[in-house]
């Protein structure tokens, strides 16, 4: 970590105060956690503050960490050792603690060239929410309609909170974790009633069978005799 | 008297103006907008969700179809974002070679945006010079990765192969005579790089006869002077970057300023608007046409000068050779073992940026440790900049929505990503 990205920290952490958490990041990059509650007040000290001067948001992203750490495959205690995505072999659970859902802003200072990363988790509840910061930067007005629609993130305050990206009348928030990659519905053209119809999705997600096949006929004795193949 | 009344008109999602499928839904009063509201998604495919299911180096080629005409600039970014994570370093000639098509690219965007903001506009005969010199640039990618458009050439630790020492050759058939096919394979006799060289000498002209088709041209100016004014701080505001940022004044490049592969090394300048409107930012984009000119010969230069590897050395993430993997077993293993499971990337997250044609191209990648990103976020410039349309639309006419959706370059693979 460059002394320069050192003393921002520093700098950040006292105009922040107990609000700022640092996160553990890459050498040349800056992250912090901010506390939910004063999310609003904090970007605005990081905006207008003369030395800080983040001016630009960049980017919101949103994070679901339902499945961070966790293996895809534990269909069976043998394939956990097999094709993985997980790096632990064993299989073991999440690793992340914390509330489910996040929200990552990207933040850029144009006057001083520098940027930083902050992380808001959602109040955890029936319906993960945060403060809107659309009136702190214009732009993140896009940016919280696109989290809203795929990640169900509630921004309180936001002027005009619609769906973006998905169809008109979709039903869920696609980029959740437990939302099948394959979807819920499909669309096909009905030629009986004229018009496009909404159908459960008739295809299994290929990504539930494992690529480990343990279960291999070719030693069945039943199957050695020869009475079947011939 | 009659009751003058707002009607609404619905604009697209199938125009020709509209750049893809934008729908917009347009309050007029007359022929003056007073509200316009953007419905995007129409080409939403989930591509950071697919992502997600696969190994990493599978991805490459979904960036290409983001923002399909600036094709190896969304791939650098993703690939910079692996190579943080992996902390692996990128040999100097893959370094030049990405800055090369980098520089490539951002021509190809800017032709193919000069052309279409010019046909949207009225001038027809734009379109079609412009896309003479497309078809050369196209013709570098096919040379590199063997396709026009969607490369994936760009690979974590460097590009999948060295530049080839041969051009394809046109050849003669019932609809090109051998007379035509020999005059336009005089400048493939040689490498790639012969070739290069041979289009960065005659582009200058090129652009000269772009512009004077429309820099001083009086219709032109009439549609794009004063139009789609943006001031620099409200262009900070809506995170305006790139040409857009630029427009407006604000002397942004992340090229100079956060400079990433070698471009601290190579001369080339930052055009800058004065005044904001759709004329500035054609004239800012002009001349980055010129300065990539610049950029490109600079790095067939050193390219020239510098033979070596273009890819790390490193056997998780670079395949073996072929004939390495007949006769070792340890080659076979790792052939196998990284293009089914691929690699894994150690557990952080990080934000890599580069300076695309339309701004600035940013991919937020989390990683759990697993071969699979967790997350992966792109950050599309066309998305932010179509989040102002209705801003800078508010109270112009009609013709000039198209004026301006031109002006931001929008393009609907990486809008609805």
């Amino acid at each position: 970590m460059s002394a320069r990205s050192e003393a921002l920290a520093e700098l950040i952490q006292t105009r922040l105060g107990a609000a700022a958490t640092r996160r553990p990041s890459l050498p040349a990059e800056l992250s912090f956690d901010l506390d939910t509650a004063s999310l609003l007040q904090s970007l605005t000290v990081l905006r207008d503050d003369p030395e800080l001067r983040f001016e630009m948001l960049i980017d919101i992203a949103g994070v679901d960490y339902l499945d961070y750490g966790r293996s895809q495959w534990r269909t069976q205690a043998s394939a956990n050792n097999g094709f993985g995505r997980s790096v632990n072999a064993d299989g073991s659970g999440g690793s992340h603690a914390g509330p489910r859902f996040a929200a990552v802003y990207q933040l850029l200072s144009v006057s001083r060239n520098e940027r930083l990363t902050v992380r808001a988790y959602c109040a955890d509840g029936d319906e993960p929410s945060l403060p809107s910061v659309a009136g702190v930067y214009a732009c993140a007005n896009w940016f919280e309609r696109e989290a809203f629609d795929l990640f169900g993130i509630f921004f309180h305050g936001h002027p005009d909170l619609r769906r973006i990206l998905t169809d008109y009348g979709f039903i869920g928030h696609p980029f959740r974790k437990d939302f099948p990659l394959v979807g819920h519905v499909e669309v096909r053209y009905d030629e009986a009633k004229g018009r496009v119809v909404y159908e459960p999705v008739n295809i299994v997600e290929r990504t539930l069978v494992p690529r480990v096949i343990r279960d291999d006929n070719r030693y069945d004795a039943a199957l050695k005799d020869g009475s079947r193949n011939g | 008297m009659a009751e003058i009344r707002n009607f609404t008109l619905n604009f697209g999602p199938q125009h020709p103006a509209a750049h893809g499928v934008l729908r917009l839904v347009l309050e007029m009063d007359g022929e003056t907008i007073q509200k316009a509201d953007p419905h995007i998604g129409l080409l939403h495919r989930g591509t950071e969700k697919l992502a997600e299911s696969k190994p990493f180096n599978q991805s490459i080629g979904y960036m290409d179809r983001l923002d399909y005409v600036s094709m190896m600039c969304n791939e650098h970014a993703y690939v910079m974002a692996i190579e943080k994570l992996l902390g692996i370093p990128v040999p100097q000639r893959a370094q030049y070679i990405r800055v090369m098509f980098d520089e490539i690219t951002r021509v190809l965007n800017h032709l193919m945006w000069l052309g279409a903001h010019g046909l949207d506009i009225g001038a027809m005969s734009v379109f079609l010079f412009c896309f003479r010199e497309r078809e050369d640039l196209m013709d570098c990618y096919e040379a590199v990765s063997g396709t026009r458009m969607h490369a994936t050439y760009y690979r974590p630790g460097g590009v999948y192969r060295d530049l080839p020492g041969v051009m394809p050759q046109y050849q003669a058939s019932r609809w090109r005579s051998q007379k035509d096919a020999s005059r336009r394979n005089e400048a493939r006799s040689g490498s790639l790089l012969d070739f290069i060289d041979d289009f960065t000498r005659r582009f200058p002209a090129c652009v000269d006869e772009y512009e004077t088709l429309l820099t001083d041209n009086r219709i032109w100016k009439q549609r794009t002077v004063n139009i789609g004014v943006v001031s620099p701080e409200r262009a900070l505001q809506l995170g305006f970057t790139g040409p857009m940022l630029r427009g407006s004044g604000i002397a942004w490049d992340l090229r100079k300023k956060q400079p990433y592969e070698v471009y601290a090394d190579l001369d080339f300048d930052i055009p800058v608007g004065v005044g904001g409107d759709c004329y500035d930012r054609y004239l800012v984009r002009i001349e980055e046409m010129r300065q990539s000119n610049r950029i490109i010969q600079q790095c067939v230069a050193w390219l020239r000068a510098n033979p070596g590897e273009v890819m790390v050395d490193d056997r998780k993430v670079r395949p073996p050779r072929r004939e390495e993997m007949k006769g070792d077993m340890e080659s076979l293993i790792h052939h196998f073992k990284l293009f089914t499971e691929g690699y894994s990337v150690p557990e952080g997250e990080t934000y890599a940026a580069v300076e695309a044609p339309k701004g600035e191209f940013g991919i937020y990648l989390v990683s759990d440790g697993a071969n699979k990103p967790y997350r992966l976020k792109c950050r599309a410039p066309g998305f932010v900049h179509l989040a102002s349309l209705a801003e800078m639309v508010e109270g112009h006419m009609l013709a000039d929505v198209v004026a301006v959706i031109g002006t931001q370059d929008i393009v609907f693979g990486e809008v609805d990503r």
